[in-house]
């Protein structure tokens, strides 16, 4: 577009990208530097700088550190997505083989039903996964008088919903990955006597690991920081987002909500970090 | 024997697939749907039928809600790819090599904040007591502050914020996978900018852009927190409507038939898209 264009409308064009990152950044700023005003309103002016809002263990300027129910909230939010990653990036790294290695007949059909998952809206997939536990919770209770609580909204249901599309996004990525891998590694090593359980672990597997190591920080991220499908299956043990949202409607915004906003912004950036540079040792390979 | 070990492993693989999409995604659907049919005639007694979904056209609110959420969220679509094609245009394309990956970077890490902190951030700036509201004032442009919170406008500014990175990020992959000898051959042959765009830039971007606009779409069209905390109690989102129906008023039945129009109605779009496009969910969103 703009090769052979003069230096004005560079400029304008340059301009104009700045402002879209103004645009991007602006309000996650305002969201992570109000946690470090020392004022009981996340509002201006500025009235000093303090970690109050972190590691202060009194009202009414209570820490996040010190706040039971956020870092509850935390606690949960992390055992969820802890469990969503080691799922999804076990039933993707099976869906990988399938869908690289695999002869099976419509297997196009079944790659679309793979991919679905990911643009059913969120709010759905909840209020689905919901609906068809508790008829089966209603319908065991009914039948033969036990009451299956595993089936009744809670961290299960939660993790059962956020696996439910985040396993295709662990299935994207890994499957790239084996699709990049040069099947003759393999059969050198047969040659070399090597049993098939052998080969995968000493070959395949490490080649995937970078993938295999990236999707689950994906996935992890994507479950910490999900709200929609949760929002119906959530239990008495509420994760961070939903937290919150809570406070953010019943008690309005305070800046602890700032601190906390603030700590999740910086993990997650970090996380996001290494995903990539995990990703980035395979083009070196 | 090899054959046997072949197809033993073949189930093996199979079997948490076809787990994980029959027991999360077509039993629940199905169950959704089932339930959707059902009406509540007294207590514990259920008759089958389409009472929910005639409910739903005798009730303006109901469909209104559910094409205001359709209209803006096809607005908030056309936005995002007016306003992140040229970025990522610059990123794949105008940038150096080393901005590039930098820019790239800028655009991911706000993908990973959740939307909750994003809605609050725009809450903080736009709100009456907010920081725009407060800066303006202070240098004389306003006499008091003013509620930018709460319309129209800032749910769909909010609502592109919150999915433009969607859009990006596959523009960025498709472009970058572009020649850029392509662009000069169109130039050496006499084209102009707007032509070279026209005739060389988009066609190749196509599985990009209609990748990026049902990520988008249906990201939107879904989406719950930004409308509801940036347009306030009015926000008339249909998202919000099922929500009521199942947490607020308990009638599942209801709220499953709301769940089910809202699925038919953009699938019904994205399948529009794809066919105007000419473009498969193979060769677009399932492409990474």
């Amino acid at each position: 577009m703009a090769q052979r264009k003069n230096p004005a409308i560079l400029f304008g064009y340059r301009l104009y990208v700045l402002a879209f990152f103004i645009f991007l950044a602006a309000p996650l700023l305002a969201a992570g530097l109000f946690a470090f005003n020392d004022s009981l309103f996340p509002t201006l002016p500025w009235r000093g700088f303090t970690l109050n809002w972190f590691f202060n263990d009194t009202e009414p300027q209570l820490g996040m550190f010190h706040d039971r129910r956020l870092l509850r909230g935390l606690y949960y939010s992390s055992i969820i997505a802890i469990m969503v990653s080691v799922l999804s990036v076990f039933v993707g790294t099976c869906n990988a083989f399938l869908f690289v290695r695999g002869n099976f007949p419509a297997k196009n059909f079944f790659y679309i039903l793979m991919v679905i998952p990911l643009v059913i809206p969120g709010v759905i997939l909840g209020i689905s996964i919901l609906v068809l536990a508790s008829s089966m919770a209603n319908s065991v209770e009914n039948a033969f008088d036990i009451d299956l609580g595993m089936l009744r909204p809670g961290i299960f249901l939660v993790v059962l919903g956020q696996f439910s599309f985040i396993t295709t996004i662990t299935s994207l990525v890994i499957t790239a990955r084996l699709k990049k891998f040069d099947e003759t590694m393999e059969e050198a090593a047969f040659n070399l006597g090597a049993s098939r359980i052998r080969v995968l672990r000493t070959v395949t597997l490490p080649f995937l690991f970078p993938a295999m190591f990236a999707a689950g920080i994906v996935s992890f991220l994507v479950s910490f920081e999900n709200f929609n499908t949760t929002l119906f299956l959530v239990g008495s043990e509420a994760p961070l987002t939903i937290t919150m949202y809570d406070r953010m409607v019943k008690v309005g915004s305070t800046p602890v909500l700032n601190a906390v906003s603030f700590f999740l912004m910086v993990g997650s950036a970090l996380l996001a970090l290494l995903s990539i540079v995990a990703q980035r040792d395979k083009s070196g390979t | 024997m090899q054959k046997d070990i072949r197809r033993l492993s073949l189930i093996l693989l199979f079997t948490p697939f076809a787990l994980w999409i029959v027991l999360l995604i077509i039993l629940p659907h199905i169950g959704m749907v089932i339930l959707s049919l059902r009406e509540k005639v007294a207590p514990r007694v259920y008759e089958y039928g389409l009472a929910n979904y005639i409910d739903f056209i005798n009730e303006p609110i109901y469909w209104n809600t559910l094409l205001r959420t359709g209209m803006m969220s096809l607005l908030v679509t056309t936005l995002a790819l007016l306003i992140g094609f040229p970025i990522a245009y610059y990123i794949a394309k105008i940038a150096g090599n080393r901005t590039r990956g930098a820019l790239f970077l800028l655009c991911l890490i706000p993908l990973w904040v959740s939307d909750l902190i994003r809605a609050f951030g725009w809450i903080l700036l736009l709100r009456e007591t907010g920081v725009v509201s407060s800066t303006l004032v202070w240098a004389g442009i306003i006499n008091q502050p003013i509620e930018f919170l709460y319309n129209d406008v800032t749910v769909v500014v909010g609502l592109v914020y919150t999915v433009i990175l969607f859009m990006i990020v596959p523009l960025v992959s498709t472009l970058d996978g572009m020649d850029n000898s392509m662009i000069e051959a169109g130039y050496n042959l006499g084209g102009n900018g707007p032509t070279v765009l026209r005739r060389i830039i988009i066609p190749y971007a196509m599985p990009g852009i209609v990748a990026g606009c049902i990520v988008v779409f249906m990201l939107t069209a879904g989406s719950y927190l930004t409308p509801i905390l940036l347009g306030g109690k009015n926000s008339s989102w249909f998202t919000e409507q099922i929500y009521d129906q199942f947490i607020t008023r308990y009638n599942w039945e209801s709220g499953a038939a709301f769940g089910f129009l809202l699925l038919a109605f953009t699938s019904i779009v994205v399948w529009l898209g794809l066919k105007l496009s000419g473009q498969t969910l193979s060769t677009t969103v399932a492409k990474s």
